[in-house]
């Protein structure tokens, strides 16, 4: 065997894998999409339907303040943590990557803790303070697991920041806001970008924490999920599908060629 | 006026430290305490989590059984698969590469989707865990292969080849005595990842499992749904326990092989 044919023996079970499992089926489900009574036009038909419009319109929406609020989290205690050593640091970081591990399902359960009717801020606040299954618990949750995602991100970025760059703008006097402005946002830039992606996919896609919260509120992921098990509208769900995962799968592509990796999606 | 400037970070990384804690914490306590709504001072008990092990304790072997399959699978797949990646950067590889961490971009829900339309009506593999074990693969699987390929791109391994190949070395002897011992860190950081997201996969799970085939994540789902909280968290608890302990060895694992790769 020349090492040619043996380079070729070794990829061959993960193609054989990939083709029957991945390449075959993603091609079947777009095939799908177009097999309803609309044909192609189904494509048409969810921005002309207001029901499919409105879920769209709203799945962004909570994506892009999310991304929005993970950022500006993730990117304060990415810095505070890269640039202190304090007794307790290790414990921070441990429990602010923790959630990483966690399935959508466990996430949406503990915004029911925090804000459920049996929560604790329903507990502690006088009156009847319930926010769990409300479009701000859909928020809270996938802040839940965006945080560690954009912190891990930030913090790859910050630590390859010359220390240098900041003494030197100190010393030209520069105030404290100017050097965060003038010199750490610009050197973050590429990795802030790319964790709002990664963090903005990661909400569009989420399923396990919409579904737990068993909201009234209608985001992507939940209405194909009905589309598919209660209406049995196998080429709308498909089309759902296909437009979901494009719009994911772009957004982690521009985020992978502005920084090395992609931290799990999951959700 | 300085100073609470000089505090708002630290003031803005301990309240995301609390919203990430509290309601761990919270699942804990309420799991050991025997009535929740009447708080500790009811007592702690193990009993929920001895109901949660009566209830449950089926669906959580099969979520180690279905990790440990996942596992050698993603071994054999990907292994080889990251070698052959390796030994032949360029524009085919990158491709190949890209095709096959699609399952990282694309929601689970799609995926289970495509999957469903394609292999739901063949019943037999249908209500068998090997279907789960597919998708778990599917998820699984770029996590070893860019595991092993950054640990394999940074050794040179063309010169190590080489000098196995002039002391008569064939490719098969090559890669086992040469290519897996170097590629061990990358292995072992990829192996933790794969048994660490598998244990916990939901979104592709919870479309492909019946109701015979429910793995640890579906019965949370289960038990929060048609379960008393002291129940649900208790579950949540026996979850917390296994997946905690995976997630730290895969975070030094992985920046073990990160320093090994300096």
């Amino acid at each position: 065997m020349t090492p040619r044919q043996f380079v070729m023996l070794c990829l061959l079970p993960l193609g054989v894998f990939t083709l029957a499992f991945l390449a075959i089926p993603l091609g079947r489900l777009i095939l799908a999409s177009g097999e309803g009574d609309a044909g192609w036009a189904i494509y048409l038909q969810i921005l002309q339907t207001p029901r499919y419009l409105t879920t769209l319109m709203q799945t962004v929406v909570v994506s892009l303040a999310v991304t929005g609020a993970a950022l500006a989290i993730s990117t304060t205690a990415g810095l505070f943590l890269v640039r202190n050593r304090f007794f307790g640091r290790q414990a921070l970081l441990s429990i602010l990557t923790l959630p990483l591990a966690f399935p959508g399902v466990v996430v949406g359960f503990m915004i029911i803790l925090l804000g459920g009717r049996q929560g604790l801020v329903n507990a502690v606040t006088p009156g009847h303070v319930v926010f769990a299954y409300s479009v701000f618990g859909l928020f809270l949750g996938y802040l839940y697991f965006s945080i560690p995602r954009v912190l891990l991100t930030v913090m790859a970025a910050a630590e390859k920041i010359d220390p240098a760059l900041e003494e030197a703008a100190r010393t030209l006097g520069a105030p404290p806001h100017r050097i965060v402005i003038d010199v750490l946002l610009p050197a973050l830039a590429p990795a802030l970008i790319a964790a709002g992606a990664i963090a903005f996919a990661t909400a569009m896609g989420a399923f396990g924490t919409a579904f737990t919260l068993a909201t009234d509120i209608d985001v992507l992921p939940m209405v194909i999920y009905t589309e598919f098990t209660l209406s049995a509208n196998i080429a709308m769900a498909s089309a759902l599908s296909v437009v979901l995962g494009l719009v994911t799968w772009i957004l982690l592509l521009i985020a992978r060629s502005l920084s090395g990796d992609t931290v799990a999606v999951g959700g | 006026m300085k100073s609470i400037t000089k505090s708002i970070p630290m003031i803005v990384t301990l309240l995301a430290c609390f919203f990430l804690l509290v309601p761990i914490i919270q699942s804990v306590l309420a799991g050991l305490t025997v009535n929740y709504f009447r708080g500790l001072s009811s007592g702690l008990t193990l009993s929920w989590i001895g109901k949660v092990w009566a209830l449950y304790s089926g669906s959580i072997f099969l979520s180690i059984w279905l990790a440990l399959a996942c596992l050698a699978c993603t071994l054999v797949l990907g292994v080889p698969a990251a070698y052959a990646l390796a030994r032949n950067p360029g524009r085919a590889s990158r491709i190949l590469e890209e095709f096959i961490s699609l399952p990282l971009a694309i929601p689970g829900l799609a995926l289970a989707l495509a999957l469903l339309q394609l292999y739901g009506t063949y019943q037999g593999f249908r209500m068998h865990w090997s279907f789960i074990l597919v998708g778990h693969v599917l998820y699984t699987l770029p996590f070893m292969v860019r595991s092993v390929l950054s640990v394999l791109a940074a050794i040179d391994l063309k010169t190590l080849e080489e000098g196995a190949a002039s002391l008569g070395a064939d490719p098969a002897r090559r890669f086992i005595d040469i290519v897996v011992p170097n590629a061990l860190p990358g292995i072992l950081a990829g192996a933790l990842t794969v048994v660490t997201l598998s244990i916990g996969e939901f979104n592709l799970t919870w479309m492909l499992h019946t109701p015979l085939m429910k793995t640890l994540p579906v019965g949370l789902a289960d038990s929060y749904a048609s379960m008393r909280l002291e129940v649900a968290s208790a579950y949540t608890l026996v979850f917390f326990v296994m997946i905690v302990p995976l997630l730290m060895a895969m975070q030094w694992a992985s920046a073990r092989a990160q320093r090994i790769m300096q």
